[in-house]
């Protein structure tokens, strides 16, 4: 952690990793270039960069698991102060393990899911024959899961990967990494994909393992989850280091435009009002105030709605019921946009799919529009449909495999639109930032940023009162992400649509709602303003969502 | 086989047409290696499988010799000039027989095809709608019919309908339904499930609509592949059957017939059982090939 | 709740075992009469003996109710009576029971000689060099799409008639075995081959991979302690299929190798439309699988914990 460096600097110990002008490449051009990178004994670095930047790779070679037929070259490779370069096969095998840790992105695909927890922590201990005989190792094995904060390790060592939550599984690995003791832990991406309060104490974890003295290379595209953690920073794009220093001068004083857009581009409470992309200007209204006053009319009822899962009974085992949803009630008004926060497995889905009409709710009703829409049969909904439109997190799956864009967008348009379809296609892709020859294309052949503007010109052409937008931007890219969040501010604006947003993002979600509902095992704990709730929470877990967020308190520092 | 595809392990769509179900799998089926645009192997299959098509719809056209017709006093001649594949214990041209060989192969493989296709895409979409009991009935009738090996249920076809070609065809394909019809299910389910299809039914489609426009041309669109992929496998049932001497009776020059006459003159010749084999060996080859490089394909556009 | 789980699942498999091999029955039995024709004349095949039709229907109680004959019929099955071939004039038990030996241990032979091949060649070439990789699936796909029969004849022709090695058919001890055993194996290990190579190259690909990798265990031990468990999990899927063609492929080898067994039994009723004896071996067949495929099943459950929990 910050400050434990100068313990471990008094002794004259050599870095960990030493490297400089690193290049790695696959035959072409050299995918990594000119990396210098310098690791310490209880000092966590941190490699940040966008997908395709990089990073991995130059993680990754430092356990020389670059990939087949990866050719690696520096000027300078040490690792504790040996030289790599020199190193044949079985070098970097006893390296790996005891010297180098690593810990990647999901552990219910990196650990093998055929093999228990133990056995899966036992293995470096037994490989690298660390420890004599089956007791020790399975006394190392508990006290490793123990460290790593796994309650019970006995009980949870002899089961698999996949019968732990998110959270476990993760220390699991973690515990699996460092159960060797090795000197450098290697995470990568280590909480992509968690929930955020389990974010918080994996990253925790981590800092625990800095501050008893082992150097952590953290890699991450998470500019945010990266400031808590590490002492220095090293900025990745297209295979080269464009900023480095320690973090905080880094994030506050970035010299390169690229580190500038990035952290501009990061979605805040701060950064409401203003374009994500390019300069800090205000997105364009009509009036003077940035956020315009929703109209009073109600476009979305929920009243009391709730949701039972019931599981069937096996042998020995009662039939049970999971609340998937309990008593969840809110309105959406015309053109405003409305948050929906919550982890996963906190009824954010259900209640979309009740929302959108294809889940019917046990208790409670929906109305839309001020008529029924729940409890009805699906023909009388069919009218009302175009008025509720839906953005899902994944667009490519959600278009007809054979479809070209021209088709996927028609489909939606209002059937006596027919006559001027094309033209409306066209009207349609330009009011989302596309050129009008993406009509012809396939999907497929599409980019991530791309295919979610195809997917909100769909929703538009229906010309809709409420969009649904179920995690539209979190398998985006930064960079992405900010565009499609600043198109889809420039269209409520523009249009006047009402948006509900769900998001597992605080930081989305206070950039972009006026007002947020927190979903919490099925139940709206808190619903208000955004700028009040998320200010001055009352419920107990909207605080703790808040004390968990990764952030970056630099904004005043951009402006 | 029951329950298989509940068993079977997540995997994506290409997973359920290679590996459908179990009891459902086949040396086609399997993946050759990765390709690229058009590789050697798969051009030379297309090729072969152009002039195969070509022989069996002319056979006269390639060879001047009569496959039924042939001099005793000529038989058993190793290959030469004039009977390049040698000739069999008759004195008919072993080239000969094996080039008209190709129709009855091809339209016997080509005939059970087609009723493990019509039976397995019409009980498969029946099976993969969102019906509980369509489904068990469905899958339990797959059940039952996978679990006779193949050769022995077309056996039995055969021992109540009599030989021939037509009773093998039918027998053939009979024993392919629940491989297809698991397929199909398996692929109906997918289609039936995607984001597409949750997607039209918010655009206000009705169920027929949806099931028209979005889930059967969909369903559809993969039988071609998995029907090349699997073609091969029938091609080896119906000759295993003809060499019993179930499906066309000798003088037909049927593959498998001719290698139950070739059996006999093992001893003296060689040439009557190497060419025909070789002729079954190179057509299922082809066919796998093609079949697994449209899969591939396939593959790509929906992944 | 591992082992709980694990137990419903076998029960859940068994019962279902039951329900098709109920369904198997009842449907021969509806063969059987919605064949046109007489049962009588069916039954007896191509024998046609004063007296026999009068003595069939009197066993079959083919003057009683459909229900009533439907009855006896699947109470005699279940009692393991086939019936009796008019043909032999032979109870059908007798005559399978004497021929299922040879059969079974030819199947078996082949079954074992083509895991072991199909492993160690997809151990050894899975993710090597692009050269032993591609001539190991050109070799593995040329040998499963050439039929059973074919290759027998290449072995015969080559080891007994040119070479004298082993002898050209019957089946007096293990040098008879050997050349069936090979031929039927071959295809199967090719498959098998494919199946398991492809399942490692996938499993190769898994990020865990990387984890294990990243402790310092070598490549040969992430194969046979990782990746070999992870690559049978398609290849038990295939088991049941690969039983089946095994059981259906030996009845050709057999003919090939003019082994006695019950190849030779089938072919024989099948061509005099001996009935009741093909009934009995397909039903028969029908069984050995769907008990295979229930151990298959219960073993895939032991491979992948991932299935016990649900």
């Amino acid at each position: 952690m910050k400050g434990a460096a100068e313990a471990s600097a008094t002794g004259a110990l050599p870095p960990l990793v030493d490297i400089r002008n690193l290049s790695i490449g696959f035959g072409g051009p050299p995918i990594v270039q000119g990396v210098d990178l310098v690791v310490r004994a209880g000092e966590c670095v941190a490699l940040v960069g966008e997908s395709g930047s990089g990073k991995s790779l130059t993680a990754r070679s430092l356990l020389n698991l670059a990939g087949a037929g990866a050719t690696v070259e520096a000027h300078r490779f040490r690792l504790q102060g040996r030289d790599a370069k020199a190193f044949g096969a079985a070098d970097w095998r006893r390296l790996r393990g005891t010297v180098t840790g690593l810990v990647m992105q999901d552990a219910l695909v990196s650990l093998d899911p055929l093999r228990t927890i133990g056995q899966e922590v036992a293995e470096v201990l037994s490989e690298h024959r660390l420890l004599p005989g089956r007791k020790a190792i399975g006394a190392r094995v508990l006290d490793v899961l123990a460290r790593v904060g796994i309650p019970d390790p006995g009980h949870r060592a002899r089961q698999y990967a996949h019968q732990l939550s998110g959270g476990l599984r993760q220390r699991a690995l973690i515990a699996s990494a460092i159960a060797g003791e090795p000197d450098l832990i290697i995470a990568d991406e280590p909480t992509t994909s968690l929930d955020v309060t389990v974010q918080a104490q994996v990253l925790q974890v981590l800092a625990g393992r800095v501050r008893a003295g082992a150097g952590l290379l953290l890699i991450s595209h998470d500019l945010a989850v990266v400031a808590g953690i590490a002492d220095r920073v090293l900025v990745m794009r297209h295979g080269r280091v464009v900023d480095s220093g320690p973090t905080a001068e880094v994030l506050t004083r970035p010299r390169h435009p690229y580190t500038k857009g990035l952290i501009a581009a990061i979605p805040s409470s701060a950064s409401r009002g203003r374009r994500l992309t390019g300069a800090a200007q205000a997105i364009h209204r009509d009036g003077g105030d940035p956020r315009p006053a929703p109209r009073q009319e109600v476009v979305l009822e929920v009243r009391g709605i709730a949701k039972h899962y019931a599981g069937a009974a096996g042998y020995g085992r009662p039939a049970f019921a999971t609340k998937a949803l309990d008593d969840v009630s809110f309105v959406v008004r015309a053109g405003e946009v409305v948050g929906l926060v919550g982890e996963s497995g906190s009824g954010k889905s259900t209640c979309a799919k009740i929302v959108l009409g294809l889940l019917a709710p046990d208790r409670g009703s929906v109305r839309l529009l001020g008529q029924p829409w729940s409890g009805i049969p699906e023909t009388q909904r069919r009218g009302l449909r175009p008025r509720l439109q839906y953005v899902p997190q994944d667009a490519l799956s959600s278009f007809d495999p054979r479809y070209r864009v021209s088709d996927i967008i028609g489909e939606n348009l209002a059937s006596h639109a027919r006559a001027g379809r094309a033209a409306r296609v066209v009207e349609l892709l330009e009011q989302v930032g596309l050129a009008a020859d993406i009509a012809a294309r396939n999907p497929s052949s599409l980019s991530g940023g791309q295919r979610q503007r195809v997917s909100i010109a769909r929703a538009l052409a229906a010309e809709p009162a409420l969009i649904v937008c179920d995690e539209p931007v979190s398998a985006l890219d930064i960079g992405i992400q900010a565009q499609v969040l600043d198109l889809l501010a420039d269209l409520r604006a523009r249009l006047g649509t009402a948006l509900l947003f769900i998001s597992h993002d605080l930081g989305v979600i206070q950039h972009l709602a006026d007002r947020v509902l927190v979903f919490h095992h099925g139940k709206l704990v808190e619903q208000g303003p955004v700028g009040e709730i998320l200010t001055h929470p009352t419920d107990a877990y909207t605080k703790a969502l808040l004390a968990s967020q990764p952030r970056l308190e630099l904004d005043q520092a951009l402006a | 086989m029951t329950a298989s595809a509940r068993i079977a392990p997540p995997s994506g769509l290409l997973h359920e047409l290679g590996a459908p179900a179990r009891a459902g799998h086949d040396p086609a089926s399997v993946a050759l290696n990765r390709h690229r645009a058009y590789p050697l192997p798969v051009l030379g299959s297309a090729l072969f499988l152009a002039a195969l098509f070509a022989v069996a719809a002319a056979p006269g056209l390639f060879t001047a010799h009569d496959p039924l017709v042939g001099d005793v006093l000529e038989g058993l001649k190793a290959p030469d000039w004039a009977h390049p594949f040698g000739t069999d214990r008759l004195g008919r041209d072993v080239l000969a027989r094996t080039l008209y060989g190709a129709r009855y192969s091809l339209l016997i493989g080509l005939g059970g095809m087609t009723v493990s296709v019509l039976a397995g895409v019409f009980l498969g979409i029946l099976a993969g709608q969102r019906n509980r009991f369509l489904d068990e009935v469905t899958s339990r009738l797959f059940d039952v019919l996978s679990s006779f090996p193949g050769v022995l249920l077309a056996m039995l076809v055969v021992t109540f309908l009599g030989q021939g070609m037509l009773n093998i065809a039918l027998a053939v394909g009979i024993a392919g339904i629940p491989k297809f019809g698991r397929i199909v299910r398996a692929q109906t389910q997918l289609v039936r499930d995607a984001d597409y299809v949750t997607q039209a039914a918010i655009y206000g489609l009705g169920r027929r609509q949806i099931f028209l426009q979005h889930v059967l041309p969909n369903v559809l669109v993969a039988v071609p592949v998995i029907a090349t992929v699997y073609i091969g496998s029938t091609i080896l049932t119906v000759s295993g059957l003809s060499f019993l001497g179930l499906g066309p009776q000798p003088p037909t020059p049927e593959w498998g017939v001719m290698l139950a006459e070739s059996r006999d003159v093992l001893r003296v010749a060689w040439w009557p059982a190497v060419f025909p084999g070789a002729a079954i060996t190179l057509t299922v080859i082809a066919f796998s090939t093609v079949g697994v490089f449209l899969q591939k394909r396939f593959e790509g556009r929906i992944a | 709740m591992g082992s709980r789980a694990l137990w419903s699942r076998v029960v859940a498999r068994l019962g279902t075992s039951i329900i098709v091999a109920w369904a198997s029955v009842t449907a021969a039995f509806l063969a059987l009469h919605a064949l046109p024709g007489r049962i009588e004349d069916i039954l007896a095949g191509d024998i046609d003996t004063p007296g026999l039709r009068e003595a069939i229907a009197a066993e079959w109680g083919l003057d009683q109710s459909l229900l009533a004959q439907y009855r006896a019929f699947l109470s005699r099955i279940a009692g393991g009576d086939l019936g009796t071939s008019y043909v032999l004039r032979q109870p059908v038990r007798e005559i399978v029971g004497s021929q299922l030996w040879p059969t079974v241990q030819l199947a078996l032979t082949a079954g074992v000689l083509a895991v072991a091949l199909a492993v160690t060649v997809a151990l050894l070439t899975a993710g090597r060099g692009r050269l032993s990789r591609k001539v190991a699936s050109a070799i593995e796909l040329v040998l499963a799409s050439t039929p059973v029969f074919w290759i027998g004849i290449l072995l015969l022709m080559l080891f007994s008639f040119t070479l004298r090695w082993f002898p050209v058919s019957g089946a007096n001890g293990w040098q008879s075995l050997v050349l069936p055993a090979i031929a039927l194996a071959l295809p199967t290990a090719g498959l098998l081959a494919q199946v398991l190579r492809e399942a490692i190259e996938k499993a190769l690909d898994q990020p865990f991979v990387t984890t294990i990798r990243a402790r310092g265990v070598g490549e040969l031990t992430i194969r046979t302690r990782h990746l070999l468990r992870h690559a049978s999990l398609p290849a038990v899927t295939l088991g049941g299929w690969l039983i089946g063609g095994l059981l259906g492929g030996a009845v050709i080898t057999e003919k090939v190798f003019g082994r006695p067994g019950l190849g030779s039994v089938t072919l024989g009723a099948v061509l005099t439309h001996d009935v009741p004896v093909v009934l009995a071996v397909v039903l028969l067949a029908a069984f050995i699988h769907v008990a295979a495929s229930t151990l298959l099943d219960i073993l895939y459950l032991l491979i992948d914990p991932r299935l016990r929990t649900a």
